[in-house]
């Protein structure tokens, strides 16, 4: 779990800026953070994800290998708002069809911004 | 996440403070934490999270928590506009540091030798210490001269920056050791300052030396060492 806290090519706080602006203007947000990583896994612990129910994207917690799924699940945490954590382990194999190539590991916490 | 818990962090991150998110990973409960607020496991778990600029997981009475850093930009402060200073600004400043340098010699201390960088011609002391070295703060004096360089490293020393470094031989640190050691500073606080400074990878120009510089900066930043 080396590695800095990694959050926006944009700026640390840019994807908070920007979940915290949609909230703002009435959509459903809610955002995915990067919890743990073994392997090679794209993006470190305190990456983050900003997604709204229309499917609009800030940051990301991978490569774009596992933002699909997050996304999937984000829709899910909006309507229950019960946060959860999702765990993409992935054996190289498996590593096509979930996307991440690499063959790393990755833990994501996802929550509603209420 | 609480909307006004979101605010908070963004006005903590507008206002420069340094703070963590604290989230407990089986139900979600927050808290945004900031040096000294919590109780000492959750204040300890803070602080390395700040220090190592890392968000990690942590278990604390049975529950696993991640400690996600929002930290202020790094600085760094250069005693001495000499001619070390100018690769080391711009390496420094790539790495995304916000750079000042320091020096009262006003000949030195030009505009057009150090474009670009704010440049302040005080005391050194009286310069750092206005602007209070925290832990997100590299210093390193580089003029050799002890009336410059000594108030600089007393005034770093008592801070909390997380790197101090002095140019100068082995033999030059061990006499700036010893003058330290005669205002007052123990073992420890002079085991803080990194000298001969920069990593031992046989720099001689100025650029090299800089380079070496500013890698032992980011190891000692991103390593601890």
């Amino acid at each position: 779990m080396k590695g800095t806290a990694d959050h926006s090519p944009l700026g640390p706080d840019a994807v908070l800026e920007q979940a915290l602006a949609w909230r703002e203007a009435g959509k459903d947000v809610a955002l995915a953070t990067v919890v743990s990583t073994w392997g090679s896994a794209p993006r470190r612990p305190g990456a983050q994800l900003a997604v709204t129910r229309e499917g609009e994207m800030a940051g990301s917690v991978s490569g774009g290998c596992v933002e699909g799924a997050v996304i999937a699940e984000a829709r899910e945490i909006m309507a229950s708002g019960e946060p959860r954590v999702l765990e993409f382990g992935v054996t190289n194999d498996e590593a096509w069809e979930v996307g991440l190539a690499c063959g790393g590991t990755i833990e994501v916490y996802v929550e509603r911004i209420d | 996440m609480d909307r006004g818990l979101l605010q908070q962090l963004l006005a903590d991150r507008a206002a420069g403070r340094a703070v963590v998110l604290a989230t407990a990973l089986d139900d979600g409960e927050q808290h945004l934490l900031h040096l000294g607020d919590a109780a000492s496991e959750m204040d300890t778990a803070c602080r390395t999270a700040l220090r190592f600029d890392r968000a990690d997981t942590h278990e604390i009475a049975g529950r696993r928590w991640l400690f996600n850093p929002y930290n202020p930009p790094l600085r760094l402060f250069v005693v001495g506009a000499v001619h070390i200073a100018q690769p080391l600004v711009a390496l420094a400043t790539q790495t995304g540091f916000a750079v000042t340098v320091i020096d009262p010699r006003r000949s030195f201390a030009t505009p057009e030798r150090f474009p670009d960088v704010d440049l302040e011609t005080a005391w050194p002391d009286e310069a750092l210490a206005a602007h209070v070295p925290d832990a997100r703060t590299a210093v390193v004096t580089l003029t050799h001269d002890p009336k410059l360089d000594d108030p600089a490293l007393a005034t770093a020393l008592r801070s909390e920056a997380f790197y101090i470094g002095s140019l100068g031989s082995r033999r030059t640190h061990a006499a700036r050791c010893e003058r330290l050691r005669g205002m007052g500073f123990g073992e420890s606080e002079l085991d803080r300052i990194h000298a001969p400074v920069g990593l031992a990878i046989g720099g001689r120009a100025p650029a090299e030396i800089a380079v070496s510089i500013i890698a032992e900066i980011i190891s000692v930043l991103r390593q601890g060492q």
